[in-house]
């Protein structure tokens, strides 16, 4: 499957309607005073709570910060944090710090997108799941290492990998 | 309440703990704790204790540091030094408590070591073992000691007791303390932090800032996070020392957000900073007001550049900026600002509590005090480790670390990061600091330390590494825009068995112009990795190019994989596994691998049962196996 068809799956499933939205955004803006220093954690608060950028959100920001829309668009496109297109309900993020790599994080990767049926970056048509790698996790020590929503799982092996899994009930 | 009334009162807490008469039980419950099992082991704890009606104080402490001992617990009975104990599963603990708790068997076949006074027989003091042996604990020196989450361990420990006399200091003697200690930036490029706040110091200027950089980005790094989650105190108490010297009324912590429990750690920290008077307005009843604000970085590497900060907690994209202007002079929205790494403040703490000449008694001429690694990779004993600079890598590699593992050789050791580079066995003997690192192409970097063993392919790491930063580079310089894709695009050829006569030359030619052509340290030290695999390892790229060959069987387009004849018992398991159907056979056949099927994903290797170990890995030379499935009985 491609991107561009996950993408549009999803896209459809959980859109939410353009007022829903906006009355949601609002509320989380009232507790902000409008300036552009604000512009990235109003911006990771609206993510946290649709998970993602709904374009109607970012529109509703760029009024409330004044600034253009396409500075919005573009510093939502900037950072690896913002996502533009729903994710699904389990985030899965593989490590690929140096320390995953060299005790076989790229092994880890491979398994997971077998397991799932999906590359990195991608979430399953059901948006049941997204698959993430991270830069690094910070936990090293225990590499190569998986996280499962904000469980961290360290010292991965591929059985690991569908142990994990399959009790989030997949095969 | 004034400060010496709180540290009163912390110290009685401390005093009234330590002689409760109960036992203590320290849990560590940082990040990697908690992945290896932390909480599980504390659930186990607490049934037991209750289970068995034992009254103990449990406190969860942050990273002490021994990674690879994870899950780990401190058991200290009244009268006994503290016993710590490693690797453990609920039903270790559960014997433990028994055994130790409600008998007297400190369970000697199970204790990693002790620590503070006395002695138990059979079990050695935890402080004597060749991982902590040779470690100076400056900024990690409350880390798996205190509880995070209470001020008042921090201040019984000597917490804030370094800023209560910088407050009767005038500003510049506090920075001539800094600068006497010859402390440089902990965050990578090792510049001198008295120097760099007398800058900032000496701008003009009413308003200016401080900003903790807590964006700990390079793979394979995690010190930070570690003293973040374990002594945040210790950070905060560094900032408002720098603070008050500098002249600053308002301070950032910009902190990867996917560093959670450390934010989390942070926030309860200020709450409780607030209300001990230690922020705010009129600090210890002086005429010093701070405040300070978190930032949570929103995942981009670039953000660990000063400049790419500034601008990322002012809303914007982080890209970097060139300088002069430098912060010092025009830093967060156009004001004086002065950036110091996590490492570097929890020193600068330490350093005003004890001295500079204290400070200064470790370490080299020129690389002075100690630094924290987060030891890494192939290596016995992973984990977060602080030592004097200048000490030999063999000491922290072989020492510290124990060695490699699985009787494997040694081959390279990646310091600094992205930014930094692999070093060959021949620096095994060179003192870790600056200036002995930068002289073998690589850099201290933040701490990264990452061990390689004879399984890893030199060239596939250079290539791993500029996947990073190609991905990361935030593009505004073309040379680190498009060269770090050019130097990509070459390295997997050359790993796909497509390399060409040349490509040596042209990746250090390459080198040489993103180096050159980059505004800021990203691009700067994005060659580092390739420059020095070719300085150490050019045999390995001369294989992969002229014999497409992998001598460390890791490249998958060069290496094949076949079953021996002579080992295979036909038992089938290989076939039964392999994803791409690629093995023929039958019960009690030679099985045979048809290479133009086989994905090379190694499966088969896996699974072949040791007692046959008959799937063989090959790189440059032909396969020498069946082409058709014999039976087993023929082969001879």
């Amino acid at each position: 499957m491609s991107i561009a068809e996950v993408t549009q799956n999803t896209h459809t499933v959980v859109q939410e309607d353009e007022e829903t939205v906006t009355t949601r955004v609002d509320e989380i803006l009232a507790s902000y005073t409008g300036v552009k220093a604000e512009l990235i954690p109003i911006l990771q608060q609206v993510q946290q709570a649709f998970g993602y950028l709904p374009e109607e959100a970012m529109s509703r920001i760029a009024q409330f910060v004044e600034v253009p829309e396409c500075t919005v668009f573009g510093v939502a496109t900037f950072y690896a944090q913002f996502k533009l297109v729903p994710t699904g309900r389990n985030i899965i993020k593989v490590c690929r710090g140096t320390g995953c790599y060299v005790k076989g994080a790229p092994r880890i990767l491979e398994e997971t997108e077998k397991i799932l049926g999906i590359k990195d970056g991608e979430t399953t048509p059901d948006l049941e799941y997204t698959l993430e790698t991270v830069a690094c996790f910070g936990s090293c020590a225990l590499a190569p290492v998986m996280v499962v929503n904000d469980k961290v799982y360290g010292s991965m092996t591929t059985d690991k990998v569908k142990k994990i899994l399959d009790r989030k009930g997949r095969h | 309440m004034n400060f010496e009334e709180i540290k009163k009162q912390a110290m009685s807490n401390w005093e009234a703990m330590q002689n409760s008469g109960k036992a203590r039980i320290l849990i560590g419950t940082g990040t990697c704790g908690i992945a290896a099992g932390a909480e599980d082991i504390l659930e186990t704890l607490r049934e037991e204790l209750g289970k068995n009606s034992i009254e103990a104080d449990i406190i969860q402490v942050g990273c002490i540091g021994l990674c690879y001992a994870e899950p780990l617990v401190e058991i200290v009975k009244p009268g006994m030094p503290g016993v710590f104990y490693g690797n453990l599963t609920p039903e270790l603990m559960a014997e433990i408590v028994r055994d130790y708790l409600t008998a007297d068997n400190p369970r000697p076949d199970l204790a990693l070591g002790t620590r503070g006074e006395g002695t138990i027989n059979g079990i050695p003091r935890l402080f004597d073992l060749p991982v902590l042996k040779p470690q100076v604990r400056i900024a990690l020196r409350n880390c798996g000691n205190i509880d995070p989450t209470d001020i008042h361990h921090y201040i019984a420990n000597g917490g804030y007791e370094g800023l209560s006399e910088v407050l009767r200091m005038k500003p510049q003697e506090v920075i001539d303390e800094v600068k006497k200690s010859g402390l440089r930036g902990r965050g990578g490029a090792g510049f001198p932090t008295g120097l760099k706040w007398q800058f900032c110091h000496d701008s003009p200027g009413t308003q200016k800032y401080i900003v903790c950089n807590a964006d700990e980005g390079d793979p394979g790094a995690f010190m930070d996070r570690a003293v973040l989650e374990g002594d945040p105190h210790a950070v905060l108490e560094g900032m408002l020392i720098g603070a008050y010297a500098i002249g600053a009324s308002e301070g950032y912590i910009y902190i990867r957000a996917e560093y959670p429990l450390a934010i989390q750690r942070l926030r309860t920290a200020l709450e409780q900073m607030e209300k001990c008077g230690l922020l705010g307005d009129n600090i210890m009843g002086s005429s010093f007001s701070f405040h300070i604000k978190i930032k949570e970085g929103a995942g981009a590497f670039v953000c660990g550049e000063e400049t790419a900060l500034m601008a990322s907690i002012e809303g914007n994209r982080g890209m970097p900026r060139s300088r002069p202007p430098f912060p010092a002079q025009s830093g967060l929205w156009g004001k004086p600002t002065n950036i110091n790494n996590v490492e570097t403040w929890a020193d600068v703490s330490a350093i005003l509590q004890k001295g500079s000449g204290w400070y200064a008694s470790y370490g080299t001429e020129k690389s002075k005090g100690t630094k924290t690694f987060s030891l890494v990779g192939k290596v016995m004993r992973t984990g977060l480790i602080e030592v004097p600079m200048g000490i030999p890598m063999r000491e922290i590699i072989y020492g510290i670390g124990g060695g490699i593992p699985d009787g494997k050789n040694f081959k390279a050791v990646q310091t600094g990061g992205p930014s930094g580079g692999c070093l060959s066995a021949s620096f095994l003997d060179s003192p870790v600091d600056y200036e002995s690192l930068a002289s073998a192409g690589s850099i201290v970097g933040s701490g990264g330390m990452v061990v390689m063993d004879e399984d890893s392919c030199m060239v596939d790491v250079a290539r791993y590494f500029l996947t990073f930063t190609q991905l990361e580079s935030c593009g505004k310089c073309i040379q680190c825009r498009w060269g770090t894709k050019q130097m990509l695009d070459i390295l997997e050829d050359i790993v796909s068995g497509r390399g060409r006569d040349g490509d040596i030359e042209l990746l250090l030619e390459l080198s040489e112009a993103v180096k050159n052509g980059s505004l800021c340290a990203l691009g700067g030290t994005a060659p580092n990795p390739v420059l020095t695999t070719i300085r150490y390892f050019r045999d390995e790229y001369e294989a992969h190019i002229s014999e497409k060959r992998c001598p460390a069987l890791v490249c998958k387009a060069l290496v094949s994989y076949y079953i021996d004849s002579e080992k295979c018992q036909g038992c089938g398991i290989c076939a039964r596994a392999c994803p791409a159907e690629a093995i023929k056979g039958g019960k009690r056949m030679v099985h045979v691998i048809e290479q133009d099927k086989c994905t090379k994903c190694g499966t088969c290797l896996d699974v072949c049962p040791a007692k046959f170990s008959a799937v063989v890995k090959i790189s440059g030379e032909p396969v020498v196996a069946p082409t058709e499935p014999v039976p087993v009985d023929s082969k001879a």
